[in-house]
């Protein structure tokens, strides 16, 4: 199986860029992210952060009696 | 969501509480029963006896149930346990299939005992945390992806739009420790419980490392990540400090983690590049995992009066802590200069308890705290006790980990010490392991206070789930998802993209991590020169292959590494004559590797030919016979036992299809070539006063020990090869 492997990756023609491609993508992905998160509504963040606390539940009847 | 509150009416409907409980009981019994195996094993550092005379309880047998237990038993039924109640919560539905909670609930406890079985009776595949034989990894694979339907399947029927941040560590933990452990498990079998890994030498250590780094990633911490995120507001009353810092915290977190496995192999035989790979990936991991750590302290703020009171936060408080040290100290020892004094020592073992007694525990600790009185409707039984088992249990990790930071630093530093002259001062391996005995006691008694505290909890909780009744499902109320409904143009693409989008997360993780393995591991099997071939490094003999097989089932690798590194002090060491450290090309037909992580004793790759065959002999039958002192038990068994003729054709057939060289046909005569090989033995012993028949496992122990290392200083076979 291993053979079958390097067959293929050594007979795909300048693969010695895919490791700069891939850094590339990454290093736009987290680029992307940073700037993103720190443009993104506050207030919809807000509200994602409170899913835990929503009491949707009768588990926080519970909670009251703690 | 308010927008669909107006449209649809709500649907009432239940959680499943049962898999919760029953996750929640198997990782409290299988954690008392993984931290006893551990007490019991660090007792046989100090007391060799304590292994009862019994091979199955031997301490090469039993650390790998210890290990397995611990990673695979307590903390894996806790993540369960942990995903279940929070999974249903965070999605607002019910698990999506009952019959498929109850078959990975049952599954997966079947797949513990059957490792609780096999390992003890020495069926081990030799790998470090993936000891477990094929039809069990097989089962593994099977559990794991109904697991994984369970999950996505309530992921897509779920009522709220958003996958909150713990969903995505979920997922993640799906989808990379599915590969791992098919990449790391490829091997091929000879029978029902012995196969030969896949890989060989380098490659099977950069596989195994790769595996074992990113369990301790994937299966130790995203997972406890995602119940923090999740459990820590909800335990405190107050969202996470910054859902930013969490996204962020994510993505670097499994795209940093994936690379850094090579950082167990520093200064081995690797080539250059992996290892350099492994140093930057890990020095860069403190950012994420800081900022995890502070981004769940911080949440915390402001709410510090509470932790003095509920036990609860104060596990959760100490659990994040020890993470942030555990985090800070990966990167350190990846460090080549720290990792030359680290690695090999006590310090490792020191370093992975402050994550596991610390982190997984102590976390674990305060879930089932937390949920065991939800589940029964009732309150805890004893605030007083919940905190005399987080004192207990604190005072119990400062007992287990300093100790063996000590004696990491001692054992290491008097392998490295030189008189003027030149020699080692301790050229006995033995005065560096008494030396530190007594850290090994004392860790041992850390151990105990650890496990006490465990049961204090234990009966606080028996007495809690009796004191309320058991709620099978809890009642909830939310409305459905609007099925048309199309995100604004106005929302953002990393939402459109990922945070709605659970599949996609799933394949954009896996990519994300398979490109980190793809790049790692894939250059090492393309570019032969990564492996430079020695020409006089031959094929095991039939008798040697059987010996290997005994050396892994007898679990020798968890004390006696089979890797010099390129140190003075080593080659000194371990080879005084020829002075050579161990070279990637010797390990060509090392299926698996034997390199090992931790030297209890002295490294043995070049122990070949360095003592007579009568030394082993009585070493094995009684190692302070001629190593007055050591604490490494007898094995008597392997004289009373016979060495594998029926499977030796099939064995030498198995390396073939592996690759290594043997000639055609070579399975029908390897049985009486290694019937020879072990009659000359024998009667090299009968001659130094020794009768033993020659069929005795012994036997071809010795054999492969006589070889291990030689090949590289055999003179004819340069000529030959030439």
């Amino acid at each position: 199986m291993l053979k079958f492997i390097k067959h293929h990756m050594e007979t795909i023609a300048g693969i010695e860029i895919y490791p700069v491609i891939s850094f590339i993508i990454f290093f736009v992905f987290f680029i992307a992210l940073t700037v993103y998160v720190f443009k993104a509504d506050k207030k919809l963040f807000n509200d994602i952060s409170n899913i835990p606390l929503d009491s949707n539940d009768t588990d926080h009847e519970i909670d009251n009696k703690n | 969501m308010s927008e669909n509150n107006q449209k649809v009416g709500l649907e009432t409907f239940h959680y499943d509480n049962t898999t919760v409980r029953n996750f929640l009981i198997a990782t409290t019994i299988f954690g008392i029963v993984g931290m006893s195996v551990g007490l019991l094993v660090a007792c046989q550092f100090v007391w060799p006896e304590a292994n009862f005379g019994l091979q199955y309880t031997t301490f090469g047998r039993v650390r790998p149930l210890h290990t397995n237990a611990v990673i695979f038993a307590f903390v894996g039924n806790g993540i369960f346990a942990g995903v279940y109640y929070s999974l249903q919560r965070l999605c607002k539905t019910r698990m999506y299939s009952d019959l498929l909670s109850k078959i990975h609930f049952w599954g997966w406890q079947l797949i513990i005992l059957a490792a609780a079985i096999t390992l003890p009776l020495g069926m081990t595949s030799g790998k470090e945390y993936a000891e477990l034989e094929w039809p069990i990894d097989i089962a593994i694979a099977l559990i794991w992806v109904v697991f994984g339907l369970n999950m996505f399947m309530t992921i897509i029927k779920r009522r709220e739009r958003h996958l909150y941040v713990a969903i995505w560590f979920y997922i993640a933990t799906f989808v990379t420790v599915a590969m791992l452990h098919i990449v790391n498990s490829f091997a091929l079998p000879i029978d029902f419980m012995k196969s030969y890994s896949w890989y060989a030498g380098v490659q099977d250590a950069l596989v195994q490392w790769w595996y074992g780094h990113n369990a301790v990633a994937f299966f130790l911490t995203t997972p406890y990540l995602g119940l923090m995120y999740y459990f820590i507001p909800k335990a405190s009353g107050r969202p996470i400090y910054s859902y930013r810092l969490s996204i962020i915290h994510f993505w670097a977190l499994i795209f940093i983690y994936i690379w850094a496995g090579p950082h167990h192999l520093l200064y081995n035989s690797l080539p250059d590049w992996a290892q350099s790979l492994g140093v930057v990936f890990s020095v860069m991991l403190i950012a994420p995992s800081w900022g995890g750590m502070l981004n769940g302290l911080l949440t915390l703020r402001g709410a510090w009066d509470k932790v003095r009171e509920d036990a609860i936060l104060k596990f959760m408080v100490v659990a994040i802590t020890c993470y942030g040290m555990a985090t800070f100290e990966g990167p350190m020892l990846s460090l080549k200069n720290v990792n030359a004094i680290g690695h090999f020592t006590d310090w490792i073992v020191g370093h992975v308890h402050i994550g596991g007694l610390g982190w997984n525990g102590f976390l674990t600790f305060a879930m089932l705290y937390y949920l065991i009185p939800k589940l029964y409707g009732t309150k805890l039984h004893s605030q007083k006790l919940a905190n005399v088992h987080f004192w207990i249990g604190t005072m119990g990790i400062l007992f287990y980990a300093i100790p063996l930071y000590w004696a990491g630093f001692t054992q290491s530093l008097m392998w490295k010490q030189f008189n003027p002259d030149g020699t080692l001062v301790y050229s006995n391996f033995l005065e560096t392991v008494t030396q530190i005995l007594p850290m090994y006691a004392l860790r041992a008694f850390g151990g105990l206070l650890y496990l006490s505290g465990v049961f204090v909890m234990v009966y606080n909780l028996i007495k809690t789930a009796r004191a309320g009744t058991f709620q099978p499902t809890t009642e909830a109320q939310a409305a459905p998802l609007m099925k048309d409904y199309k995100p604004e143009k106005s929302e953002h693409w990393h939402r459109r993209i990922f945070e709605w989008k659970p599949m996609r997360m799933l394949v954009w993780s896996l990519i994300l991590v398979a490109i980190g393995g793809v790049i790692e591991i894939v250059p090492t099997f393309l570019i032969q020169s990564n492996v430079p071939t020695i020409s006089t490094v031959k094929p095991y003999t039939a008798l040697e292959l059987n010996g290997r097989d005994i050396y892994v089932r007898e679990g020798c690798y968890t004390c006696h590494s089979q890797m010099i590194r390129p140190f003075r002090s080593e080659v000194m060491r371990y080879d005084p004559v020829d002075l050579e450290y161990s070279k990637a090309g010797e390990f060509v037909y090392d299926h698996p590797f034997q390199w090992g992580s931790k030297r209890t004793g002295p490294d043995l790759h070049r122990i070949g030919k360095k003592y007579p065959d009568s030394w082993h002999f009585y070493h094995m039958l009684d190692p302070t016979s001629m190593s007055p002192g050591s604490i490494m038990p007898p094995y008597p068994w392997l004289f009373e036992q016979e060495w594998d003729k029926a499977r030796t054709p099939a064995k030498i057939r198995a390396m073939q299809t592996l690759g290594v060289p043997y000639p055609e046909g070579y399975d029908a005569q390897a049985v009486v070539d290694a019937e020879n090989q072990a009659a000359l033995i024998s009667k090299g012993l009968e001659l130094e006063g020794i009768k033993m028949s020659s069929d005795a496992e012994i036997i071809a122990l010795i054999a492969y020990l006589q070889r291990l290392g030689t090949d590289i200083k055999n003179v004819e076979g340069v000529a030959e090869g030439n």
